[in-house]
């Protein structure tokens, strides 16, 4: 009565099947992140030394290292989290504790979705409309955060939303029915149970931030500029323009060097990630329930 | 409820409450009347109206937004519905104890004097030894001490059910409650655990008005002293436990008791 049929024979061929197809899929999809992260490391890891890092470009831009861009980013990526966290936290705590179901809160929510939809150089127009000309901040690093900030907001909207919500419902009711009013539950139970997802979600924005060059080009970046801002009404170089420039821009640049820049930036965005998921894995740690 | 007890015989005390979900109706005039520092248990088929009964007492039933009440509760001889009343004063003052045991996802320590630290220490820095004091005055009131007195820094959520329920009681103690409400506090637990749970209720009794659901017959008629029967939300019959469960003054009641309905 135990024995094997047809039918199982059959259905074990099938299974056998889709799982290969899946594993092939599997392997094709991180096929060109391996063959893209090799050719960076192989063909710009010599040109990666200290002085590269720290050096300004010289000679047209093809020669020299890339300090300014590398400062200029940090400065516009840190600007633009200074800006969106904040908000964005608050936006999805009030969202995810306070509001109620309404066409209102629908309404809401349907733009943040479809905020995060819109390409980044239509972020990049607005940018220049509001912040550059409208608000008069010229082409600065603070129109270009600000820029990248709106830009990233939806996500971290969207992020830190999701972690609020996988904390249980029953701890809030537990602490409503002790007489906790909503903030006195948010702060002592909801908050630390979701912080590592929301500072997860924050560092993946960070990440992303770094590399985007539209809605920074038109607002903030500069192609040349040897110098390091002074504050955030200046001008800046950013690694991403930097790249697209001796890409596209500059004549008789060494082969070597937009792939010396493609690997600091990646390298930046790959060490966040890595703090990213450490962090998030002590967090995890900490917490039980 | 900002002044102590006034000279009332009923710790809790409804007149005519309706109470709607939507357009729903669950409670039907209910006139219920418990007394103080007894057990009184309430029984009833599922769907009948207990909890919504007993959540419209603490007035939780309001986060709902579409809830309509009628009639009067009051607790402590206070109308809880009168519009001068402060609703953290009312969680403060009538304690809930659920079904699911639900600690909070921080430590034994901490989660007994969460209350405290929103009512009583809001806004001071409770100074370490009265802090230790109330921790463990509460958790030997509930006879977890012992268990629990070299790991109160541990993960609550990690306790044994039966650990954990208590432990749900014991941090409402803190803040000097007058009614514990609890909704079938013992169904998600063993035997064993619901005996140490009703041994616990008898141990509270005198000092707080205990009003508790349960489908356990047998938990009813020993852990209670007075029952109350509802059907359909209405109270049926209201009594001393022992004489309801020997004479029953309805037929519904009967019917019930011997396990007719669900
Ligand atoms: N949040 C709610 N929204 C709408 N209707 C509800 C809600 N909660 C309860 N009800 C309805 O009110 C009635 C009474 O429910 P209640 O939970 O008070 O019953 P109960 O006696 O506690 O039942 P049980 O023994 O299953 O716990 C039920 O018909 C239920 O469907
Ligand atoms: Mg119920």
């Amino acid at each position: 009565m135990f024995e094997r049929t047809e039918l199982n024979a059959r259905n074990d061929r099938t299974q056998a099947l889709v799982k290969v197809l899946f594993g092939v899929m599997t392997v094709l999809l991180a096929l060109p992140v391996l063959i893209i992260l090799g050719m960076l490391v192989v063909r710009g890891g010599p040109m990666i030394s200290w002085e590269f890092l720290t050096a300004d470009p010289t000679n047209g831009m093809t020669e020299g290292g890339i300090y300014p861009a590398l400062v200029g980013t940090i400065w516009l990526v840190s600007v633009a989290l200074l800006i969106s966290v904040p908000i964005g936290i608050a936006a999805a705590l009030y969202l995810s504790e306070y509001a109620r179901d309404t066409w209102m809160t629908r309404a809401i929510n349907l733009a943040i979705i479809n905020l995060a939809g819109v390409p980044s150089i239509v972020h990049a127009l607005f940018g220049v409309g509001a912040f550059v000309l409208f608000f008069k901040f010229g082409t600065s690093i603070l129109a270009a955060s600000l820029t990248l900030a709106i830009m990233t907001l939806p996500v971290v909207i969207v992020a830190t939303r999701e972690s609020l919500q996988a904390v249980p419902h029953e701890f809030r009711e537990a602490c409503w029915n002790m007489g906790a009013t909503r903030w006195q539950t948010i702060r002592r139970i909801v908050l630390p149970n979701s912080i590592s997802g929301i500072l997860t979600g924050v560092i993946l924005e960070v990440s992303r931030t770094a590399g985007e060059t539209a809605p920074i080009m038109f607002t903030g970046a500069a192609m040349f500029l040897p110098f390091l801002p002074q504050s955030v009404m200046d001008q800046t170089m950013a690694l991403s323009l930097h790249l697209f420039a001796i890409s596209t821009q500059v004549t008789d640049v060494p082969e070597e060097l937009p792939y010396g820049v493609a690997l600091v930036l990646i390298g930046l965005v790959l060490a966040l990630n890595a703090v990213s998921i450490g962090f998030r894995t002590w967090l995890r740690g900490r917490k039980k329930w | 409820m900002d002044s102590p007890t006034t000279a009332t015989q009923f710790a809790i005390e409804t007149r005519k409450l309706n109470l709607w979900y939507g357009s729903f109706q669950a409670l039907f005039d209910v006139d219920l009347q418990v007394k103080q520092g007894i057990i009184t248990s309430m029984i009833g088929p599922s769907g009948c109206g207990k909890s919504t009964l007993l959540r419209s007492v603490n007035r939780i039933t309001e986060r709902l937004g579409y809830v309509r009440t009628t009639g009067s509760i009051e607790v402590m001889g206070r109308d809880v519905y009168a519009p001068e009343v402060e609703i953290v004063q009312v969680r403060k003052r009538i304690g809930m104890v659920f079904q699911r045991p639900n600690p909070l996802p921080i430590s034994i320590r901490d989660n007994v004097i969460f209350a405290h630290r929103l009512h009583a220490s809001a806004g001071r820095r409770l100074p370490k030894r009265e802090r230790d004091e109330i921790v463990e005055k509460a958790l030997r009131r509930v006879l977890l001490w012992d268990s629990v007195k070299d790991r109160l820094g541990r993960q609550a959520t990690a306790l044994s059910l039966e650990e954990q329920q208590k432990l749900c009681i014991a941090r409402l103690l803190p803040v000097q409650p007058d009614v514990l409400l609890m909704d079938e506090p013992c169904s998600a637990l063993d035997p064993k655990a619901t005996e140490a749970v009703e041994e616990l209720l008898w141990e509270l009794r005198g000092d707080f008005t205990i009003l508790i659901v349960t489908h356990n017959m047998a938990q009813a008629r020993r852990a209670s002293e007075e029952c109350v029967f509802m059907l359909m939300g209405k109270i049926v019959e209201h009594g001393d436990t022992a004489e309801m469960f020997v004479t029953p003054r309805f037929e519904e009641t009967a019917h019930y008791i011997e396990g007719r309905y669900g």
